[in-house]
């Protein structure tokens, strides 16, 4: 794994997210309110809504487009809707958010 | 032989220790009892009905002539003592001396005058005794006198009830933000003085006095230090009042703000007892004749070589003006650890406060409707643990039927008389009647009892009320709660949000019991919305509980780009403004330009890293954002009128624009579109409008509720004005009925449906006050959000927020 400073948690609004520009498309970093963060494609699977303006809730994100709800550690969607989101290992170090960009590069690779 | 017991005021203390001394051990003591005032014991709290005229003099006397001459004792009524010889152990009366084995000082107090300028004039008077409430009575007599009083406390207010009720013209100045503010909070204290004022009584608060002006040695006006004078025939000074201690003093008794007693109330001398509003218990002193009756019990006792002490007890306080059922007692002052409970109907003019400390009620103050204050006064009392009916504690007794926590007992626990309906004054009982009488349906009960006909905040306990009375044969039907967070209906969230004060998204989660940690996107928004909507000062809004559009403040569309449309007031613009968009429209590659249904100007496809720069430029040329994209004031359309149109009425375009500078920025819970047409042809579409005015020659035609989405309905006539600012006043009063009663997400149409256009003209259209009231709460709340949320978000210091948080093309690449 190859971890990169993304930024400071703090510049991540809590329930809120923002956007990490990548090779290969844009990856959301979600922050919650207990202050987990996750990193997700910012591509809805359903018509490509961008995840990252979602509303945040729990571990959860819904789509700002058509309200579809993702559970941000697996990527998966709930309930009725099929339909599943990339994700990325990120973690929390004495303040600041890294990305594994391995996985980054993996993808872009592939 | 009986001891000699000489007793100082024969007031309402030393009356009721008499009493006790009397009955438990008649003839022990040989008294003689002196008084100031020319008369024996009477009830000194009832003046105010005596002064009123609800009651006669000899109504209220409690001893009389008979008593005293069956108990053996010596009246020495209209005479003063003027000194304690202690030593001697003899008080020098103005009519001679008198001996004593045992000494009880009850002078009671004396009301404080301000010694300001012309406080000695004739016609300033206190409110102590016969004589002050016999001189009132008196100057009332003139045809048109008028009365100014001083204080807005209890005694300045029953006072001033009392004049009024005498036919004078009366003026309350208070010096402090509001009524009675020692027994009262501010919300109480707001709906006394609306309810005295609705008497026709003036009242003015923070009002300093400063001068009494006279006129051959009589009052004539009191100048106020902001220079108002207010003439008066008679000036009433109720301030407060000072422990009478001159005697105790000067004999040399321990005396502090009052004469000092110990608990079994004697003074620093063994043989002087004292009791009443004269003395000084434990740091304390009296106003109120309840911990005096105590006092007298404990006198008594002691005087019998009993032991006995002394305990202070809380007090409670009402105010003895018909009408205004007022009720306070303990401790009201918001602090660390307290919690308050607080239900208000606006409506019916009922506010209820409970002050709870741990598991204990410690204060109550209530307003409008005090039928329960003495179960209150008596768990603030007892000290009564009442964490197990907490959550209804509010509703009094009633509710406390053993398994609170069960709805339905609560309901079925409920007196017959118990309101259901505080709209239409519906009784649980009236309900009751109406299902035996074959109401078996919501819409029957409402057809028939009006019950939940109105605001619809009941239906939930009307339909307690049916299944109780119904039992199986009511099918309950299932409420639609707001969403799987919670079991609350929308409409029970709003009235608990407002009830128990919850002014923050962890507050309503947290008292209303949400399942979730912090909710779901259809409840967030819903919630921010009512939190903002109802406490404009104190709520915060939170943006991470916004949908995507009202949180970047420009519409989302589906590639992800945003469309900006900056305002248009009232569809108007200029060659400057034009300009301004087209360059917008240019530097930042803008796809396209499009006219709106609101007449204004669209960008579409705009990258969200652009929204602040573009955002900048469009400020920059004076224009602000058109909240194209909230549930708020959207726009208000308008047609040319007066201005070039041949067949026009009125300026419609320049009330259009009023409108939109009152109205926009505004929260709602749905969108809220308006329009002013000229004329009944109507080119500005005003009839499908949420609010449409159409321009007549006598004025102005305003329409509600009209709807052109999905639904498509003609507006309905709330009314017709003839002046612009009452159609301000008007929309302003009407739209903040909206913003504090209807559902998210409901239009106004659909709201108007399900209140009833007749109870919207009630609220806005006839009561004049009503509609004032609720046009100051919009403008209350547009003194935070008649803002440009642009102009915050393009500063430079926040536009990094707006951009990608970091770029590792490069690294991901490698
Ligand atoms: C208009 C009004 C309304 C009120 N309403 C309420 C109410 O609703 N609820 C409530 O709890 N309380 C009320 N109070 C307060 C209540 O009346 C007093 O707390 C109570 O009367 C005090 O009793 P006391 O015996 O200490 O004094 P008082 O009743 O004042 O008696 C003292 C007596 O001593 C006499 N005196 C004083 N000095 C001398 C002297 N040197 N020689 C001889 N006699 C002397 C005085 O003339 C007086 O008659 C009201 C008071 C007023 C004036
Ligand atoms: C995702 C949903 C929607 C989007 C993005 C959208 C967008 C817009 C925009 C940008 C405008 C121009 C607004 C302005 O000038 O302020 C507009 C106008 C309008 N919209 Fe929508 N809208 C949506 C849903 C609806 C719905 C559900 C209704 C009906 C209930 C509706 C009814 C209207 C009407 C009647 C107008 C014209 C307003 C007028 O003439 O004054 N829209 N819409
Ligand atoms: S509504 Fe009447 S006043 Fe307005 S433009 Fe049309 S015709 Fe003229
Ligand atoms: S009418 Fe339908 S397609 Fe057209 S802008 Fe409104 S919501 Fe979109
Ligand atoms: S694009 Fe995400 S739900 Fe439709």
């Amino acid at each position: 794994m190859s971890w990169v400073d993304i930024g400071a948690l703090d510049d991540i609004p809590a329930q809120g997210a923002r956007v990490v520009k990548t090779a290969t498309g844009c990856v959301a970093v979600f922050r919650t309110l207990d202050d987990q963060v996750f990193a997700l494609d910012d591509r809805c699977p359903h018509k490509g809504g961008p995840l990252s303006e979602g509303i945040v809730h729990g571990a959860s994100v819904a789509c700002p487009l058509h309200n579809w709800v993702f559970d941000m550690s697996t990527g998966e969607a709930k309930g009725a809707d099929v339909g599943q989101v990339t994700t990325y290992p990120a973690r929390i170090e004495n303040g600041r958010v890294l990305l594994d960009a391995t996985r980054l590069t993996t993808r872009s690779a592939a | 032989m009986a001891q000699k017991l000489v007793v100082i005021g024969a007031g309402m203390a030393s009356g009721r220790a008499l009493e006790h001394l009397f009955e438990e051990a008649p003839g022990t003591y040989e008294v003689t009892l002196f008084n100031a005032e020319p008369r024996g014991n009477y009830n000194r709290i009832m003046l105010s009905p005596v002064l009123s005229g609800e009651k006669t003099y000899d109504d209220i006397v409690t001893h009389d002539d008979t008593w005293y001459a069956e108990q053996g004792v010596t009246c020495r009524f209209g005479e003063k003592v003027v000194s304690i010889d202690r030593a001697a152990k003899v008080v020098h009366g103005e009519q001679g001396d008198v001996a004593y084995d045992k000494l009880i000082i009850a002078t009671g107090s004396t009301p404080f005058i301000i010694p300001m300028p012309g406080h000695d004039l004739k016609g300033v008077l206190a409110y102590r005794d016969l004589e002050d409430t016999n001189a009132m009575v008196a100057a009332a007599a003139k045809p048109g006198a008028r009365a100014v009083v001083i204080g807005g406390g209890l005694l300045g207010l029953e006072a001033a009830a009392g004049l009024k009720l005498r036919g004078m013209d009366v003026t309350v100045v208070h010096i402090m933000g509001h009524l009675m503010e020692r027994q009262l909070d501010p919300s109480a204290g707001y709906l006394l003085k609306k309810a005295l004022e609705d008497r026709g009584i003036t009242v003015l608060c923070e009002a300093n006095s400063e001068q009494i002006l006279g006129e051959d040695g009589h009052v004539r006006a009191l100048r106020l230090k902001d220079g108002t004078e207010l003439p008066c025939d008679i000036l009433v000074m109720a301030v407060g009042i000072r422990p009478s201690t001159k005697l105790a003093a000067e004999a040399g008794l321990a005396v502090g703000r009052g004469i000092h007693v110990d608990d079994g109330m004697v003074t620093s001398d063994p043989d002087i007892l004292a009791l009443g509003e004269c003395v000084e218990h434990n740091g304390q002193i009296f106003g109120l004749v309840a911990p005096l009756y105590d006092q007298a019990k404990v006198l008594a006792k002691t005087l019998l070589g009993e032991d006995a002490a002394y305990v202070a007890r809380e007090v409670s306080t009402k105010l003895k003006v018909t009408g205004c059922d007022l009720f306070s007692a303990g401790d009201f002052a918001e602090g660390e650890g307290r919690e308050d409970i607080v239900f208000r109907d606006p409506g019916r003019g009922v506010y209820k406060r409970l002050i709870l400390e741990g598991n204990k009620l410690i204060g109550a103050v209530m307003y409008g409707d005090t039928a329960d204050s003495n179960w209150f006064f008596g768990l603030i009392k007892d000290g009564t643990d009442v964490s197990d009916m907490r959550d209804t504690l509010i509703f009094g007794p009633g509710f406390q039927g053993g398994a609170s926590s069960d709805p339905l007992a609560a309901v079925a626990a409920l007196p017959l008389d118990a309101e259901i309906c505080g709209c239409n004054g519906v009784c649980k009982g009236k309900i009751v009647e109406a299902i035996q009488a074959g109401a078996t349906t919501l819409d029957a009960i409402k057809a028939t009892t009006k019950a939940s006909a109105s605001c619809g905040t009941c239906t939930g306990l009307v339909e307690q009320v049916m299944a109780v009375t119904m039992g199986d044969a009511f099918v309950m039907p299932t409420v639609q709660p707001m969403c799987k967070c919670t079991d609350h209906t929308h409409e029970d969230v709003r009235r608990l949000i407002k009830s128990q004060q919850l002014k923050s998204m962890p507050a309503v989660m947290q008292e209303l019991g949400w399942k979730t940690p912090d909710g779901c996107p259809s409840c967030r928004p819903a919630l921010n919305y009512y939190l903002l909507a109802d406490w404009p000062l104190e709520y915060k809004d939170d943006r991470q509980s916004r949908f995507v559009n009202e949180r970047n403040h420009a519409n989302i569309q589906k590639d992800g780009t945003y469309s900006v449309v900056p305002r248009m007031w009232g569809g108007v613009t200029t060659p400057a403004e034009l300009r301004a968009i087209a360059d917008a429209a240019d530097k930042y590659n803008v796809p396209m330009v499009k006219m709106t249904g609101g007449q204004r100007i669209d960008l579409l496809g705009v990258k969200k890293e652009d929204l602040p720069a573009m955002w900048a430029d469009l400020n920059a040329a004076g224009m602000v954002s058109g909240h194209a994209y909230t549930k708020g004031l959207r726009t208000v359309k308008t047609c040319v009128g007066t201005e070039f149109c041949r067949f026009g009425t009125q300026d419609s375009t320049g009330l259009g624009i009023k409108l939109e500078k009152m109205l926009w920025g505004s929260w709602a819970p749905h969108k809220l579109k308006l329009a002013v047409t000229g004329c009944p042809r109507n080119c500005a579409e005003a009839t499908c409008k949420d609010i449409g005015i159409v321009c007549v020659d006598s004025g102005y035609q305003i329409g509600v509720a009209g709807a052109a989405g999905m639904d498509l309905k003609e507006t309905e006539l709330l009314c017709t004005v003839a002046t612009e600012d009452e159609v301000m006043e008007i929309v302003a009063a009407f739209t903040q009925l909206y913003r504090e009663n209807a559902r998210y997400l409901h239009r106004v149409y659909k709201w108007v449906a399900k209140v009833g256009l007749d109870w919207c003209k009630a609220q806005v259209v006839d009561d004049l006050a009503n509609r004032k009231a609720l046009a100051e709460r919009f403008e209350l709340s547009q003194s935070v959000y008649r803002t440009d949320p642009w102009a915050e978000h393009a500063k430079p210091s926040e536009r990094a927020k707006w951009a990608p948080i970091a770029d590792i093309t490069k690294e991901a690449a490698e």
